[in-house]
């Protein structure tokens, strides 16, 4: 039985985090759980060795494909892309599985989800590293910048046909989905009228074929009045961001975007959503928006409501059990999100992934077994072997940052502790370890 | 209306409104319910051997089409000087457009549909939707899923049907273990069969979750969850008796291991083996995807409708000539058609009504329903002639033997759709 507090941390870390470690866990309840998370989301990652051991890969940009290309050509072409998506997802995997300090990349993979694109029309690695560094640099900014960078980034205006919406015939396809998904929610408090205007506003940007940057048309651009969520103005992309953001249905929908992720479908209580809204505040400021929602004491007496996902549970498991990301393991890992249906750099579809239930099949159950079976092959089980059998389950315990185990839970456990791996292969798919 | 009424705020078992309401993707990949009995092929051709289903039972396939399949480009008005007027460079020649009568015509890559419509076997129903449309995929495929456009609910409109039809957990079957909102009830859902991989094969390492499916005090609100999960696993295994591991083969298919990204050729196969194999399945759940084509849309809407007209075809051929051809129905349907007039990108933006088609030996071929006029709009979407829940009713009535007032919350008066 650990202390309250430190059960408090095990919950942070995994809300803040790629599931639990109890090595992690002692850190933050030693430094105080206000102050940890203070210091990460200050912290400058380009001083962490952690972080600058796995530096992003670059591609070349892929040269066009002319009208004339033949089929040949063309296939040719998207196994080029899409052995340079591979590698992009295998680096990504590689950085959340060995960051010392996992939040960064929980936070960018948040970003990712709110921002959801895929790889399955984006195509281009190049475009799709671009966004990801955007969302980790911008991530725990202000959101107008992140917003506006984010109708401005090439892969989302290739993702949502931004780069095809002009003046002659405006694409409402960008402007609806910021509004119900990135901004203010489905029935959000904007028209049919608000979507058609809006794309008005964001006409005139272009992917450059060669390079793969953005880029301003001022003559694709419809620069008429357009009247947008009742403000009337010759709005460009920065004005619609600016316009869209200041309704008053865009902070809660931000905020309880995030607390749906971190704690459930239930939405956050009145009065945590007030703090949170207030903290985050008129400069739409991310850092101390994620500082008040990882501190609320709603979020805190939220723990064990959100099933953890198939990303955080395997890269959870790759760094609660010290695996070494050589190729192979993250080729691994990457299989085994796949087989469990989530997959980085491919969401579903512009709403990011389901949540909850949509993890829980009775195929991913025996998925994951699994999986837990060949992750224990290569781990460094010291912690549980070094034990003796008798102080094995708490091992496994503290090894995983569980805080309390369920006496069903202790009971199966201890019919294993004379097998170190089948134990922790074991513990991998308990209730408790799938839980934040 | 007998059937209770549903509070839209109730969870049923974690899978909340707004998850349900979410998860209905426009990748098609959506929700899952944790209840849901996951299937073996195995299992699944036992039941067809113990419990064959009884001759003459009609059986629903039901293709739900992600993305907003654009409605004009599937049923094209090549004789329409509106259509060629609000869509200039996306419009199909009236030469190339499979001409079914002097004003309508399929989509050039429709050629097997063309075929069954000579043959009276199409019956196509125009401008299907519902009042006051939503453009957004995800409240739209909700609406249609569910079958209740005014309120949210947490049950699809099949699911509801189960809750009154008995507790045979085959009586429906998904292709694909992710299980669409429509197929999920209060008490029941329909199974779940992963095409191709290897995902319900059961292995002997997995005893600890036999002991990780007993509820303890301790759980929260997500163990509840998982523990739910670990024992659906185990009811399903008790529903339809163990396996020992040469057993568990899934489903043969060509997904790579992903239920969700296989071909619809690929799941319609496995239907017409469940059908001939005599499973006792009255209705069948399949998906498409991709039509969200906001750019460049002639020639992949073209490619998307071709796959399916050749799955369709593949699907028809393979039940011909056994006693269940005509048993048969599939019913295709969208979330919305698109805008009549084009935007700049040669591609459509989000619309509203558009067509479904039956096809089968029992439907009354030809069209039903008016096709909505391409002139007198509702801000430039197509006016709904036909509510959807017209086309439900009498499929739940002429086809399930059910009373679909015990499924819908309004049931507009019958279109005629079977012979």
């Amino acid at each position: 039985m650990t202390s309250t507090s430190w059960a408090q941390s095990a919950h942070l870390v995994r809300s803040t985090g790629f599931g639990g470690s109890g090595a992690l866990v002692d850190v933050v309840d030693k430094q105080g759980a206000a102050a940890w998370v203070q210091q990460s989301l200050h912290a400058d990652a380009s001083h962490d060795p952690t972080v600058t051991a796995t530096p992003a890969p670059t591609f070349d940009t892929l040269p066009p494909l002319g009208k004339g290309a033949s089929r040949e050509e063309r296939q040719k072409r998207r196994q080029a892309d899409r052995e340079q998506v591979n590698e992009l997802l295998a680096w990504w995997i590689r950085r959340m599985a060995t960051a010392a300090n996992p939040m960064v990349e929980k936070l960018t993979f948040g970003w990712h989800n709110h921002f959801s694109t895929s790889a399955s029309k984006v195509r281009s690695a190049s475009m799709l590293l671009g966004q990801n560094e955007t969302l980790r640099a911008l991530g725990r900014g202000s959101f107008l910048d992140l917003a506006e960078a984010m109708v401005k980034d090439p892969a989302m205006l290739v993702w949502l046909d931004g780069q095809k919406n002009t003046a002659t015939a405006p694409n409402e396809n960008l402007a609806r989905e910021f509004m119900e998904l990135f901004t203010l929610g489905h029935g959000g408090g904007y028209t049919e009228t608000d979507v058609k205007e809006g794309a008005r506003a964001l006409t005139g940007w272009t992917v450059s074929r060669l390079d793969g940057t953005a880029r301003f048309m001022a003559r694709r651009h419809d620069s008429q009045a357009k009247t947008l969520l009742g403000t009337t103005a010759d709005l460009d992309a920065t004005g619609f961001v600016r316009v869209v953001l200041g309704h008053n249905a865009s902070a809660p929908f931000v905020v309880g975007r995030w607390w749906r992720l971190l704690a459930g479908p239930g939405g956050p209580p009145p009065d945590a959503l007030a703090r949170i809204v207030a903290a985050y505040g008129p400069g739409r400021d991310l850092r101390a928006m994620f500082g008040a929602l990882f501190t609320d004491p709603a979020l805190v007496s939220a723990a064990g409501s959100v099933v953890v996902s198939p990303v955080e549970w395997v890269v959870g498991s790759m760094r609660a059990l010290s695996l070494t990301a050589d190729d192979a393991t993250v080729r691994r890992a990457a299989a085994m999100m796949r087989s469990l249906g989530q997959v980085p750099l491919h969401p579903p579809n512009v709403s990011g992934w389901p949540s909850g239930q949509a993890w829980l099949s009775t195929a991913a159950a025996t998925t994951r077994v699994r999986a837990a079976t060949t992750l224990v092959r290569a781990a460094d089980l010291h912690a549980v072997e070094d034990q003796p059998a008798s102080a094995r389950v708490e091992a496994v315990a503290h090894l995983l940052g569980i805080p309390t185990l369920s006496g069903r839970t202790a009971a199966e456990l201890k019919k294993h502790v004379g097998l170190p791996p089948r134990l922790v292969a074991t513990a991998l798919v308990c209730p408790e370890n799938l839980v934040i | 209306m007998s059937l209770p009424p549903i509070d839209p705020k109730k969870p049923m078992d974690g899978l909340t409104r707004r998850s349900l309401l979410r998860a209905s993707g426009v990748g098609g990949a959506a929700a899952l319910l944790a209840g849901a009995a996951g299937v073996t092929w195995h299992q699944v051709m036992e039941r067809g051997q113990e419990t064959p289903l009884a001759s003459n039972s009609p059986i629903l396939v039901l293709l739900s089409m992600y993305g907003g399949n654009d409605g004009l480009s599937t049923v094209v008005p090549y004789a329409d000087p509106a259509y060629h007027e609000a869509r200039p460079e996306l419009a199909y020649d009236p030469a190339d457009v499979l001409h079914l009568d002097d004003q309508l015509g399929l989509n050039p890559g429709m050629t097997g549909l063309a075929k069954l419509w000579s043959d009276r076997k199409l019956a196509i129903v125009r401008g299907v939707g519902y009042p006051r449309p939503d453009r957004s995929h995800f409240r739209s495929m909700d609406i249609w899923q569910t079958g209740s456009p005014e309120t949210p609910v947490p049950t699809g409109w099949l699911g509801r049907w189960l809750d009154t039809a008995g507790d045979d957990p085959l009586l429906a079957l998904n292709i694909g273990e992710v299980l669409p909102p429509l197929a999920v009830g209060t008490k029941a859902t329909a199974a779940a069969l992963a095409v191709g991989g290897n995902a319900n094969k059961t292995t002997g390492a997995d005893a600890a979750l036999t002991a990780f499916a007993v509820p303890d005090a301790a759980d929260g609100p997500a163990a509840r969850m998982v523990v739910a999960s670990y024992a659906a696993r185990q009811r399903c295994e008790q529903t339809f008796g163990s396996l020992t591991s040469s057993d568990g083969a899934d489903a043969p298919g060509d997904s790579g291991g992903n239920g969700n990204r296989a071909s619809l050729a690929a799941q319609l196969g496995l239907v017409a083996r469940c059908i001939t194999a005599n499973v006792p399945t009255r209705v069948y759940t399949v998906s498409a995807s991709g039509f969200d084509l906001h750019a460049n849309e002639k020639d992949a809407q073209t490619a998307h409708l071709t796959e399916i007209d050749k799955a369709v075809t593949a699907f028809r051929s393979a039940l011909a000539g056994t006693a269940r051809e005509r048993d048969v129905v599939l019913m295709a349907y969208s979330e919305f058609g698109r805008r009549v007039r084009a935007n700049a990108s040669e591609g459509t933006d989000h619309g509203t009504a558009g067509p479904v088609l039956l096809i089968g030996d029992s439907v009354k071929a030809g069209f039903h329903g008016d096709e909505p006029s391409l002139t007198d709009l509702d801000d430039g979407d197509l006016k709904t002639t036909t509510d959807f829940r017209a086309v439900y009713g009498e499929v739940l009535d002429r086809m399930l033997g059910a009373d679909p007032t015990r499924v819908l919350d309004k049931v507009p008066a019958a279109v005629g759709l079977f012979a």
